[in-house]
């Protein structure tokens, strides 16, 4: 068996490979279903009944997936630049303190104004948390790797510290949270009678604005450059270090808004347990979605859809719901095999 | 090598008659028809996603022959080599050996006939030392002991047979190209091969380290081992081989015994036109482009360069010669603006600029061809029209506020495509593209901007002859244009045919630089071994 590389890779390819990986990723997962003691027809009618059954579900997986298109999205830019920025989890949090300190009380604008506020004072937050580590990585060749995954513990750690010391809402009968947002800072819900906030629509209108950017301007022709051959990107001019740094502000920035979406959307305020592993799960998304923002919108949706759907299965037939994160691996795993498949022709002999 | 001289297309006037004597086989006794066949290929074809690679070749070698396998790159050389060896399975067609079949695509297969191949890109371990490198393999896995003292023994009877001088406990990373392919020579024959196949294997070599390897290759056939030397460059061929076999896209297009084959009729069969020789056309040097004067540079981990003194004029081109590794990639790196001088001074047009930088250069009207076409000279996963903006995009033309201008983007790229004849799609990637290819989307990328100065490493190494000569043909229109250009090659005999002056790098120094006229091969290659030119002292005014 041989591997061909394709010059061209059809559309309908790139589409079809992650969802036969899901496939896959389905059935090799109900072998683990089966020894649970569970039939697996049911179990996945319970898991799709969870995810997208109903409308109250449909709007949890939507809620879940919105945190995750922008780390998602936070991860997709890095990774496109070659920058590996695993503190996208960070990031997410000095979003979140961004905001519960300009909009906590601070200042008060009326809300068109007060919402992108919010946004703006978290992206920065992001931004120059992974500032930073970029830094130390164009100046100091430091692995970026190391330094972003280390400050991730550093920011809930400081998270904390804020939320049992200077931050701690008195009005909170002891809970470690911080004030509520003000009024005005709070993403209104949507859909009424769910949790489902305006924080999605930013967040398709990031992903959108992304592949704007991606696609059609100079900063993302030269992020892609620097990405797919850094030594040409180098002795064509392109500045390398502005273009990693630019690509860093940007991907700390988004990864921060996730915060927002939480703490101003899906909570109204700052506890230590905003994020499930939002950040983390972000790269999952990236690399499930090829790095393709549109792409990240889907993978979000299904990852989310897996997890919610997971719950309440696990409620039905008493299955541990860690099996979504089993069935989220397995599809990673699988979507990245079948990247090969994308790229390369297989041929006998 | 009746026949050849003085039939020449290749070469201009000045050019000297490229293979020295001692290239030519001192050995005379064997005549072509000699051996018994020991390999013989039948109707082999393979295709490649709609490309036919190989297309029904017959081939045969006989016992105690060099059979040459010319061809230009992509003519499928190197794909029946590899179906040859079994790394690829032929879509039909049988293969011989010894008068038995030879399975399909298993190496050990082939090694176990007594077929070797050593590959243009060595298989080495390079941490390894020689005697580890040519054991390995060759030993069963579950045995705990090796016998070195009877493989040491093995290895230094081969070496002293062969005349393959090699010290066995040298690391192999330590050791110069052409030591290293020795080693892979020394690889193959201590498996006991009856036939070696070598591709391409002077690519790599200067022409004393190609001499050797002839006279080591005669001293195989005197054995009775066959030789497959597969190549592009005729004089090689013409030097070495008892029989030629030309193929051109796949096939095999004609046969000689080197008796009857020529420059003449080996390019054109090759080629399948006549090839126009570069006309070399004498212009009238303009005024100073580029001036260096006792620049030195020591990048960390590259060869230092120092007390380099150049200048060049518009309207001339200025060739830089040496032996990989003497400092022409710092040079190169240097004036692409990739580094900075540590001392000296570099005048651009007659003015001090700042830091040499990419972009600045660019802006200046510097155009820079780069060594490495794949790595640097294109970003492989990005398509024509994003390689074709590389060095531009930033430009109004390009790009507004920002926002690329897909419309002036894709007609620029039309008419780029159409006049460079780029041969592929606009969405293919240009990874994809054949060596030929990248270097035309070079070359239309750099010389589109008109530059008033050129900066081209190598711009022709691995390039077949149509390509090249497309390559010299853009040289010297932008230096009709009044382009001063910088020539770095190993191609001595490109050099002498498109250069009008020759400079020598030997240790990272620079000679002056010599009027063509007052050179020739065996001169280049003294200064290349760090000899001054003969005349130096009483022409010291050839500046």
């Amino acid at each position: 068996m041989r591997f061909e590389p394709r010059e061209r890779i059809p559309h309908w390819l790139r589409l079809l490979a992650p969802l036969l990986a899901i496939a896959a990723a389905l059935a090799i997962c109900s072998v683990l279903v089966l020894w649970a003691g569970a039939g697996v027809g049911e179990a996945y009618r319970a898991l799709i009944k969870g995810a997208v059954g109903s409308r109250f579900a449909l709007s949890e997986t939507l809620t879940r997936a919105t945190p995750l298109i922008f780390t998602g999205l936070a991860a997709a830019v890095a990774f496109r630049a070659k920058l590996w920025n695993i503190g996208g989890e960070g990031q997410l949090y000095a979003g979140a303190l961004a905001v519960t300190w300009v909009g906590t009380g601070a200042v008060a604008l009326p809300s068109p104004a007060m919402v992108p506020l919010l946004f703006a004072s978290a992206a920065l937050a992001g931004g120059l948390l992974l500032f930073v580590p970029t830094l130390l990585k164009t100046h100091l060749r430091v692995d970026e790797v190391v330094t972003t995954l280390l400050l991730n513990f550093v920011m809930l750690l400081f998270v904390d510290y804020l939320l049992f010391g200077p931050w701690k809402d008195p009005m909170a009968l002891g809970w470690p949270q911080a004030a509520p947002i003000v009024e005005q800072g709070v993403l209104p819900v949507i859909v009424p009678k769910t949790r489902l906030h305006a924080g999605l629509v930013f967040a398709v209108a990031a992903a959108l604005g992304i592949w704007l950017v991606m696609r059609f301007t100079r900063w993302g022709f030269e992020i892609r450059a620097v990405g797919l051959g850094v030594g040409a990107a180098r002795f064509a001019g392109i500045p390398l270090n502005a273009t990693v740094i630019r690509t860093a502000l940007l991907s700390g920035g988004l990864a921060a808004c996730a915060g927002v979406t939480e703490v101003c959307g899906t909570k109204g305020y700052l506890t230590a347990d905003i994020s499930p592993g939002f950040g983390y799960t972000g790269i999952a998304v990236a690399m499930l979605a090829g790095l393709h923002p549109l792409g990240v919108v889907a993978a979000a949706l299904f990852i989310a859809g897996i997890y919610n759907g997971a719950d309440s299965m696990s409620r039905a037939m008493s299955i541990s719901s860690y099996l979504a994160d089993v069935i989220t691996a397995t599809t990673l795993l699988l979507v990245l095999v079948s990247g090969l498949v994308v790229q390369f022709r297989i041929r006998r002999g | 090598m009746p026949g050849s001289e003085g039939a020449d297309p290749m070469s201009t006037s000045s050019t000297p008659d490229p293979p020295p004597s001692s290239l030519q086989p001192s050995d005379s006794s064997a005549p072509p028809s000699a051996g018994e066949v020991v390999l013989r290929v039948r109707g082999v074809s393979k295709r490649f996603a709609g490309l036919v690679a190989n297309d029904g070749i017959d081939l045969s070698l006989r016992r105690g022959e060099v059979l040459s396998l010319l061809g230009e790159n992509g003519a499928g050389k190197t794909t029946l080599m590899n179906i040859l060896f079994g790394h690829y399975v032929p879509d039909s067609g049988t293969i011989e050996a010894f008068g038995t079949p030879l399975a399909h695509g298993s190496p050990a297969a082939a090694l176990e006939a007594g077929i070797g191949m050593v590959h243009q890109h060595f298989t080495l371990g390079t941490n390894l030392s020689v005697l580890d490198n040519v054991v390995l393999g060759t030993e069963p896995l579950w045995r705990l002991r090796q016998d070195r003292r009877g493989a040491r023994r093995k290895l230094a009877r081969l070496a002293d047979e062969f005349g393959l001088a090699v010290d066995a406990d040298a690391r192999v990373g330590a050791l110069s190209v052409g030591e290293q392919q020795r080693v892979e020579i020394l690889k193959a024959l201590y498996r006991d091969v009856r036939i070696l196949i070598l591709d391409e294997p002077t690519a790599v070599l200067t022409p004393q380290e190609t001499e050797r390897l002839f006279a080591t290759l005669r001293h195989m056939i005197e054995q009775g081992l066959s030789v497959i030397f597969i190549s592009h460059k005729l004089a090689e061929v013409l030097a070495v081989a008892d029989r030629i076999v030309v193929l051109r896209q796949g096939a095999v297009v004609g046969e000689y015994g080197r008796a009857a084959a020529d420059r003449e009729t080996l390019a054109a069969a090759m080629v399948g036109r006549e090839v126009p020789a570069p006309k070399r056309q004498r212009l009238a040097p303009g005024p100073v482009a580029l001036a260096l004067a006792d620049v030195a540079a020591a990048p960390p981990g590259a060869v230092a360069i120092r007390d380099v003194d150049l200048a060049i004029r518009a309207h001339e081109i200025l060739g830089i010669a040496g032996v990989s590794g003497n400092g022409q990639r710092t040079l190169a790196d240097l004036l692409g603006g990739l580094m900075q001088p540590d001392a000296g001074e570099i005048r651009l047009f007659g003015e001090h600029v700042g830091p040499l930088e990419p972009a600045r250069l660019t802006a200046l009207g510097v155009g820079r061809i780069p060594e490495d076409r794949h790595a640097v000279g294109i970003v492989g996963d990005m398509d024509l029209p994003d390689n074709l903006i590389l060095e531009s995009y930033r430009e109004p033309r390009f790009q507004r506020y920002g926002w690329l201008r897909r419309r002036a983007v894709a007609g620029h790229v039309r008419r780029l495509i159409g006049r460079f004849d780029v041969r592929g799609g606009e969405g293919t990637l240009a990874r994809s593209l054949s060596g030929g290819n990248i270097q035309k989307l070079i070359l239309a990328r750099v010389l589109s901007r008109e530059p008033r100065l050129i900066i081209a490493a190598q711009p022709t190494r691995g390039l077949d002859v149509g390509a090249a000569a497309y390559v010299h043909e853009q040289l010297f229109e932008a230096r009709a244009r009044g382009a001063a250009i910088l020539l770095i090659s190993e191609d001595l005999e490109e050099l002498l045919s498109v250069a009008d002056r020759i400079a020598v790098m030997y240790r990272g120094r620079l000679s002056p630089g010599w009027p063509v006229e007052e050179l020739d091969m065996t001169e280049l290659g003294l200064m290349m071994s760090g000899h001054s030119h003969s005349t130096e002292t009483e022409a010291g005014n050839a500046l």
